[in-house]
């Protein structure tokens, strides 16, 4: 039989290679001997397997470990106090988390509502509306937009947003809105071009591609039949976007926006380009600030091992983390209502 | 010839060819659709008879490439004409799938949905379309304690019955079903086709089916399509008994297809 034939043949030169029913040919005829060898390879690649699903766990616990024991001395020192206190002061060695974890959440959250509306509105245009050809030319540009590294944002921010923040945008709002209440506060400061507003939009540029590719998936995931029978009841397609696309999909998109969101909240380079590097806490948004991960790409290399200063960064970089883990939380708990 | 003004013809199709970009799909198919009747489209997949079917709502213009000629009168107006309102044309003429289509939302919703894009209507007189529909679709008795509930909760047979209830809240005056059984357990399928004879009293319905016996049921009339053409076009009775084409024996006798 040519099937043994090569059955054989294949135990010899490569066992990986053979296929199930050359396997089955194998044991058959032959001994118990080469069944027991695959068994101990079976056991081997499983062992193996697991292995590194158990790094992960390992990587994780001793990222939380280091971070925590690394900010000890900073969370001994000042206490929970640290965490809301905003001042950031080498010279007097006195820390605080409050300045750059505000510039962290607001240029994020910035940075997420700007960038939600686009993603969704490419993702629901690719989808549902370009014609296939123009969508296949603009979706592999957003994943190349998408695959550009954050310096080059940082670069392509500083040269063309803050100038374009610093003479047009800053001078017309403090212009046309210093009169208004509600607002000038949000605006006030001089026209630098950095701040929290320029990080946000440079931010959402950034994650904007990455929630639109998310985004296509989920809607290209929705049954062509669910949507042609709203079309097929005579409606629009802003009545089947937002009642049918948008529910359907809605915790594919909270998923989407939280990836985003995770980016945002650890995006390092392009926020220290734009951001101005001002450690304070006020209500303009058009303010240089500092942001947890940019403090700490500034300050790291300047801070000897075994100051307070040291720990202090290690102990951001710990509260980074657990903002982090708990953007993922309410990613799931917004999930988890889901009917 | 029947008379293009007949009031007994809801859809009249005249010399209609389909194309999916470059393909040509349907053939210059020339076809009368009785109002208030069952019409059963039949034939092997791909001969078009779906394809037939999503010109009548005009389905395809949500894809680029797809285009018909030739003419569908309905209620006096050539349906394919550009400066059609393609919302009004499919409050008209009704679509059921072949899978259930619950939105996700509510069963009352799902009813609702339909009706207020076209109409006004109070929350009264839309609790009692609801209820009207339903009970229509014989779901009313099954349903009307959980109208709030969400409709993916519903078992298969009864989502299908939700979309036909759907479907027919925003009264049309034709009903097309895309081979609306072929996801359903034979009772399922028992429920829609007794549904569809009670149906057929207040609109025309053009149903598109794999099932022999469910065409020789449920249908007056019934059309053979063949690789993009109508082969054949007649009463139920005459088409299942006394075939005029020979194609159309072998593909009822199973011989091919």
């Amino acid at each position: 039989m040519a099937g043994v034939d090569f059955s054989v043949f294949f135990r010899s030169q490569s066992p990986s290679r053979m296929t199930t029913a050359q396997t089955a040919r194998t044991e058959m005829d032959s001994s118990a001997e080469p069944a027991q060898r695959r068994i101990g390879a079976d056991t081997a690649f499983r062992l193996f397997v697991g292995a590194c699903a158990l790094l992960v766990l390992v990587a994780l616990g001793g990222l939380v470990v280091l971070m925590g024991v690394g900010g000890h001395k900073a969370f001994s020192t000042f206490g929970l106090a640290f965490s809301f206190t905003d001042v950031w002061n080498p010279v007097a060695d006195l820390y605080g988390a409050l300045a750059p974890l505000f510039g962290t959440i607001i240029s994020t959250l910035i940075g997420v509502t700007i960038a939600l509306p686009l993603a969704f509105g490419t993702a629901f245009w690719l989808t549902a509306i370009a014609p296939p050809r123009v969508a296949a030319v603009v979706g592999t540009a957003i994943q190349l937009l998408a695959a550009v590294p954050s310096i080059i944002f940082g670069m392509w921010g500083f040269f063309t947003i803050v100038p374009f923040m610093a003479r047009h945008v800053q001078p017309f709002l403090s212009h046309n809105f210093h009169h208004v209440p509600g607002i000038r506060f949000l605006i006030h400061g001089a026209p630098f071009g950095t701040g929290l507003m320029t990080a946000g939009i440079v931010l959402a540029v950034m994650i904007a591609p990455f929630m639109t590719a998310v985004m296509r998936d989920v809607f290209a995931a929705m049954p062509a039949m669910l949507r042609e029978s709203a079309y097929g009841l005579g409606a629009t397609r802003w009545d089947v976007m937002w009642k049918v696309v948008v529910p359907w999909s809605r915790s594919g998109m909270i998923g989407a926006a939280v990836l985003g969101m995770g980016r945002a909240l650890g995006e390092t380079m392009a926020v220290t380009f734009v951001i101005g590097n001002v450690t304070a806490v006020g209500w303009s948004l058009f303010a240089p600030r500092s942001t947890v991960a940019s403090l700490i790409a500034l300050q790291f290399p300047e801070s000897p091992a075994g100051s307070l200063r040291l720990s202090s960064l290690l102990a951001l970089g710990f509260i980074l983390m657990l903002l982090s883990f708990a953007s993922l939380a309410l990613a799931r708990l917004l999930r988890g209502d889901r009917k | 010839m029947m008379n293009e003004t007949d009031p007994q013809v809801a859809l009249a199709v005249r010399n209609l060819n389909f194309y999916y970009g470059q393909h040509h799909a349907l053939h210059d198919i020339s076809i009368n659709f009785p109002a208030r009747r069952v019409t059963a489209m039949i034939g092997p997949s791909g001969c078009g008879k779906s394809t037939l079917l999503r010109i009548f709502n005009r389905m395809y213009d949500l894809y680029p490439g797809q285009r018909a000629t030739g003419e569908v009168m309905f209620d006096g107006v050539n349906i394919l004409e550009d400066s059609l309102d393609l919302n009004i044309l499919r409050a008209r003429v009704g679509m059921v799938f072949q899978k259930p289509t619950p939105f996700p939302m509510s069963i009352y919703d799902n009813i609702a949905f339909g009706v207020r894009l076209h109409e006004k209507v109070s929350k009264s007189e839309m609790d009692g379309r609801v209820q009207d529909v339903l009970t229509r679709v014989a779901l009313w008795n099954e349903v009307r304690d959980r109208l709030k509930a969400p409709a993916a909760g519903l078992s298969g047979g009864q989502q299908q019955r939700l979309c036909i209830a759907r479907s027919i809240a925003t009264r049309p005056e034709v009903l097309l079903l895309d081979e609306p059984t072929s996801a359903l357990d034979p009772i399922s399928t028992a429920r829609i086709e007794e549904l569809l004879d009670e149906l057929k009293e207040d609109f025309t319905i053009a149903i598109v089916t794999h099932n022999m016996q469910q065409a020789a049921r449920c249908a007056d009339q019934v059309a053979f399509f063949y690789l993009g053409g109508l082969v054949e076009v007649d009463s139920a009775d005459r088409i299942f008994t006394n075939p005029r084409q020979k194609q159309t024996q072998d593909y009822i006798t199973g011989r091919f297809g």
